[in-house]
Parts: structure tokens; sequence; C-alpha cells
């Protein structure tokens, strides 16, 4: 089996375990969320596996490029990502429900990877652009931030759905975490992502000063991903202020992930650049 | 604090407020020039737009609007709001910094992580209570008290002034990018093979300005894979000074060519019209084969009194009777006796003469490819401001996102034969972290209790 073959099973794998989750959480049931974490587990294990034979399989095609040049690859290592920080925090929270609003993110990911027709899973030769030692940095930090941003994203659902049952009536939100923990969490997940965007956006700055000769050139997806900072920055900048705890992080959460969402594909519908990430390839 | 910290000028631009208000603003304006496409033809914004609607956009500088008036005072705003919030928080910090308070009970009783347990005894609770703080915040003070004693311990202080370093960063950001548009350049040169330039063409203004050196591009070539994708574009470069070569070196995309803080990126190609081509003369009447070298311009003699021949013009896009045929010379046959004929000559389609039924059969047997190189030319004097301002910045957000200045105070006494221990704890920043801190230290001092009992 080839990586493509691979990778197409693990989106199956992560939407079980996403279903999984789901399960565990309306059902009110510990077993499956149990057995879900041991199949996130497998998933991860077999995406990086695809992405490992993926950068083998190129090599043997004569092309010899780390897995991280085109929509497809970044997915994969975009759900890969959003698998394996998952873990850590369920390990560090032990609370299975936050899987069930984080782990249809990779499956979704790998979904649109594997069966969308605009987009190909064939191994390409780097563009001349791509050829540089910045690529694995830059793309890297960027998906480290984008997951983590993701994971923010499903806890700020989470936060929004358990402050409006203030009274605790709901059975169905008794198990979530409490909306200071939810709060606490959102934040340290922004912190985070927030680190590696900026990452992200230095070392494309760096890249793009040695490829064309200057570090920034208000490129939209350069634009973007400075609006993506701007609205992350405001969010840090407003839990300082008395009366933005809580409801109006989650929102700045949710919408910076909108942002995010724009600069990974929106942006491909303007013109620039960045059309390497873009459909069609 | 002075009195000019109380002026409501300098508290504005002190607040946090303004920060959201200007950051947002900042995020939604940006969008604009991602969406109206930048520093395109006025032509292509009217054919969009349409005239009322240019005009607008016109005056309100959208069409370059990140180098507009009011993005520009943005981002001035923010700056402002960066250093003088900076300056009305910075003293407190740097004085707690550089001029520890040092340790004093009082401040922990309304800490807001506290734990407290019971033991049996003070005198062996109290090693094993200071190796579980020492492990987890560092170096402790004891303090022997009347009924007991008090253990004490901080780390990360200096971690206070992650935050300034970070909005540090972002001035050196600014100012970087105004040293640069101040003092640098970016322009563009296409240079042809074996030729020499010294005269760059600005990219924003049009201007042509001299370089302090001149660059002559030897070769450029181009390479492909099987597919047919272009797998690498490099140009052999020479530098001169003062009509000495100083310098050659090969460039390609991701590797520029720095020389005297003028950087030169490959950043595209054409080709030209070749200089010199070889034509095969094929006589109607004996079959027989002639080869001659020619330029443009230059006139060559036919054997077997066939007449003269001359190139007279190269065109790009050659149109044949209706259709585009490319790339294709144009010359002038003129027979011995009789008028002379306009022959075309199409680089790809060797035999295409043979339709006009001549005497002479002219083509095109060999041309030599002539590439010229595209060069981006920049100076940018600020790119190391710039760079500082990166790793500042990255340094920055790891201190204020995960260190913080953390402090654990237990006090230990003895009340009636009740030894009580209270741990309280203070940090900055992740008081869920500190409080997870405090249940560890208790969950390893009770286990090592039951442990030795």
């Amino acid at each position: 089996m080839n990586s493509s073959g691979i990778l197409s099973v693990v989106t199956f794998v992560y939407g079980f375990a996403a279903f999984l989750y789901v399960a565990s959480w309306i059902f009110k049931k510990s077993e499956p969320g149990r057995l879900a974490t041991w199949v996130v587990f497998a998933g991860l294990t077999g995406n990086t596996t695809g992405i490992a034979m993926r950068w083998m399989e190129s090599y043997t095609l004569g092309y010899g490029h780390a897995p991280l040049s085109n929509l497809y690859e970044s997915l994969v290592f975009f759900a890969g990502t959003l698998a394996a920080v998952y873990l850590v925090i369920e390990k560090k929270y032990q609370n299975r429900i936050i899987g069930a609003f984080v782990m249809p993110f990779p499956f979704l990911a790998m979904a649109y990877a594997s069966l969308s027709p605009n987009i190909s899973d064939r191994i390409q030769p780097l563009l001349p652009a791509l050829k540089s030692n910045w690529l694995i940095a830059h793309v890297v930090a960027c998906f480290i931030g984008y997951a983590a941003f993701a994971i923010a994203f499903g806890l700020s659902i989470m936060y929004l759905i358990k402050e409006k049952d203030a009274q605790g009536n709901s059975v169905l939100l008794e198990r979530f975490p409490k909306t200071v923990v939810l709060d606490e969490l959102n934040h340290q997940m922004v912190m985070f992502g927030f680190l590696f965007l900026s990452v992200g956006i230095i070392t494309g700055a760096v890249w793009a000063n040695s490829a064309w000769g200057r570090y920034w050139g208000w490129d939209p997806k350069e634009t973007w991903s400075l609006i993506t900072w701007f609205i992350y920055a405001t969010l840090l900048h407003a839990r300082l202020t008395r009366g933005w705890h809580g409801r109006r992080i989650a929102f700045l959460s949710v919408a910076g992930f909108a942002a995010v969402m724009f600069t990974y594909f929106g942006v491909n519908l303007l013109p620039g650049l960045h059309s390497y990430g873009a459909m069609g390839q | 604090m002075n009195s000019w910290q109380h002026s409501p000028i300098f508290k504005f631009f002190a607040s946090v407020q303004l920060t959201v208000t200007v950051l947002l603003t900042l995020a939604a304006t940006s969008v604009i020039g991602t969406v109206i496409p930048q520093n395109q033809n006025i032509d292509d914004y009217l054919h969009s737009y349409g005239q009322n609607l240019y005009r607008l956009f016109s005056v309100l500088d959208m069409f370059d609007m990140y180098h507009s008036w009011w993005f520009q005072l943005l981002l001035v705003l923010l700056t402002l709001n960066i250093i003088i919030c900076s300056m009305d928080r910075l003293p407190a910090a740097w004085k707690i910094v550089v001029k520890p308070p040092g340790f004093k009970p009082s401040r922990f009783l309304n800490a807001s992580c506290q734990r407290q347990v019971t033991v049996s005894s003070l005198d062996q609770a109290q090693p094993i209570l200071e190796k579980a703080l020492s492990r987890r915040i560092g170096q402790v003070r004891l303090e022997q008290a009347q009924h007991g004693f008090f253990l004490w311990s901080e780390k990360g202080r200096w971690t206070r002034l992650g935050v300034y370093v970070v909005h540090l960063s972002v001035v050196f950001l600014l100012a970087g990018s105004l040293i640069g548009s101040f003092w640098g350049f970016d322009g563009a040169v296409n240079i042809p093979e074996g030729e020499t330039a010294k005269m760059i063409r600005l990219n924003n203004s049009g201007k042509s300005i001299p370089l302090d050196f001149e660059i002559r591009c030897d070769k450029f070539s181009v390479s492909y894979y099987d597919s047919g994708a272009p797998s690498e574009y490099r140009s052999t470069l020479t530098i001169l000074e003062n009509g000495t070569a100083v310098l050659t070196r090969d460039i390609i995309v991701n590797d520029p060519l720095r020389y005297k803080g003028v950087n030169l990126f490959q950043s595209s190609f054409g080709n030209l019209p070749p200089q010199n081509l070889l034509l095969s003369f094929t006589s109607r009447a004996t079959g027989m084969e002639y080869k001659e070298k020619i330029a443009p311009g230059q006139t060559v003699t036919i054997p077997e009194g066939l007449g003269s021949f001359m190139i007279t013009e190269f065109n790009r896009d050659h149109q044949f009777k209706g259709h585009t045929i490319g790339d294709a010379f144009v010359g002038m046959l003129t027979p011995t006796n009789g008028d002379s004929v306009e022959v075309v000559l199409p680089v790809k389609f060797p035999s295409f003469d043979r339709m006009r039924k001549g005497e002479v059969i002219v083509a095109i047997s060999e041309t030599e490819t002539r590439y010229y190189t595209g060069l981006q030319v920049t100076s940018d004097p600020g790119v190391w401001v710039v760079y500082t301002g990166f790793l500042l910045m990255i340094a920055g957000c790891i201190v204020t996102f995960f260190m913080s200045h953390q402090q654990i105070c237990i006090e230990a006494n003895t009340n009636e034969k009740i030894c009580s221990v209270t741990i309280r704890g203070i940090a900055n920043k992740n008081k869920i972290g500190m409080q997870k801190k405090i249940d560890a230290i208790v969950a390893a001092a009770t286990t090592k209790i039951a442990k030795q009992q």
C-alpha cells in the first residue's frame, strides 16, 4: 500500500475516533471514550507513517522533498498535528468531552484532502521558489499554530454552550469542564498558537527576503496571516482589561479561527504569490 | 507616579482599550487591500469599479492602502500606545525585578492558591517539605517562627520583563521598516547573456538609478523536470568595479548574491532574438544545399548565381496570412535577375519556405537561443533591525506565555498538638498551573511522610 492508501484509511480512523468521543459524551459512557483515545493514537501512527512514506516515495520518484509542498500534504500534516496536540491536552486535563469538539477537525481535514476532486494527492516536484531550507520550518510552525487555534475554537464553542446553562440544568453539560477551566485552556491554546503563528510569519518573512528580496510585501496570504495575528493579539490584550474574560474572549477566539481558515483556504481565491497551497495542484 | 502620568492624554495612550481598538481596526482595514488589488493600472481600476467608485477609492488611497496616510497613522498610533503603555508599567516591574521586596508572610495571606494539611510532626515534615518545594520552585529560605516555621521560595522574577521585550520587538519591526523605506530601494533589471548593466529601474516610481558597480550576466540556464515543470533557474553573474571583474557567482531562486549591501535575486527570464543563425539554401535546380552563417542586417551571396539574401527583421509573434506562427525571421531574397521577394522563416517550422515554390528554398538550420535574466535588485539597511525584532519577539513571547513569576510560602504551625501546614502560592500568570504545583507538593510530601511511618 502506498502513502495515499494509508492516509485514506487514516481518514476513517479519525472519523471513528470522533464518533466514539461524541457517543461517549451523549450517552455518558466512559468506555467509548477510552477506546477513542487508542483509536486517535492508531490514527496518528498511521498519519505519521503516511507522511514518512510519502517523503520516501518522493525520493524514489527522484524529486526528494519534505511532504509539505501543496494543499494535500498540508492538510495531512494539519490533521496529524491536531491529533497530536489533542492527545497531549487529553492526557493533561483528563477530559474526553473535549475530544468530541476537537477530533472532528482532523477527520474533516483528512476527508477533504482524500475525497475532494479538486485536490490531487500526486507527488509533484518542487517549484524553484519552494526549494529552501525555510520550507519545513515555515510550514511546520504555521500548522502547529493552526492546530492550536482549531483546538481553541473547539474549546470556545464548548465555553459558549456551557455558559448558556449557568444553573447546570442540562445533563449533557454535566461533565463539561468548568467555564473557568475552559476559558483558561482556551487562553493557553491561543498563547501556544500565537507563538507558533509568530514563528511561522517570521520564518516566512525571512524566507521571502531570501527568495524575493523583501521580507514583507502585503501579498494576500501575508496580509491575512497578519490579520489573524492582530485578532489573537487583541484577544491576549483584551484579557487584561476588566469584563473581557469568558464570553467575549470565546467570540474573539472564534473570529480568530475564522481568519485562520480564510488564511488557509480563502486566500487562494484571491490573486497572489502563495499559489502553492491552492487547489487544482 | 509623576503628575504627567495623570494627564488625560497620557492615560488615553496608556490604555489597553486603545490597544484593543487599534488592533481590531488594523485587522478590519487590512482586509480591504486583499480584496481590492493594489498598485494596478488606472485603466484596470476604471474598468472594474467605474468612474465614481474609482474617485472615492482614489481619495481614500485604497489602491495603495498599506502605504496610505491613514494606515500609517494607525501603525503610529499602535507604536505610541506600545511605548507609552510600557513607560507606564515598566518602572514598577523593573523595581520588583531589581529590588526584590523580600519575604513577608503577610503578602501570602490572601493568595488565590492555597491548601492546608495536617501532619503529625513538624520536625519530620520540614526536610520533606523543603525538598518538595525546592524541586518545584528553587532555592528555599527557612525562617523560624514562634510556633513553627516558614518555608519560602520564588523563581522567575525576571520573566515580568518578557512582555516589554515583545513590545520592544514591535518597535524594532516598525523602526526597521522605516529605515528600509527611507534608505533602501527595490528595483529590477533585465540583462541579456554576455551583457553588462549598471542602471536599474525602481519598482515604485519607475525611475532609473545607477548602482555603484556593474553586473554582467555571463550565462542563464533553466532546467526542467521530466514532467516539464521548471526545476531551476540559474544565472552566472559577474560583478565589475570600474570595468574589472571582482566576483563571479551563480545565483538561483532562494540563493541571492549580496554585494556591498545590494541584493541580486533571480526573479524572471526570457529569450532574446538570436543574433547569429545558420541558414541553409537549397537549389531547386541541382538539389544542392549550401549553409551560410548570417546575422541580422548582413547580406550573403547564394552560390549557383541564385542571388543574395538579407535578414531584415525578427518578430516575436509573426502573423502570416492571419495565423500566428511564433518567433520568425523575415528576410529579403534578391535573385540575380528579377525582383526581391520577402521570405518568412519561422523558427519552429524549418520547411516553411518550401511552400513559396521558389528557385531556392531558404531554411533556418540552427539558431542559438539567447536568454536574458531578470534580476530583482534591492537594498534594505533596515533588515537587521527587523531581524533583531523577530528574535526579540520570539524570545519575548516564550517568556511571556510560558514562564511566570512564582512564589510559594509554606507556613507550619503547632497549635495544641495539631500540626498544620498551609501552602500558599502567588503567580502573576497561570493560576491553575500554580494550584497544580501546590497540589503536587502536597501529594509528594504526604506520600513521603506516609512511607517514613
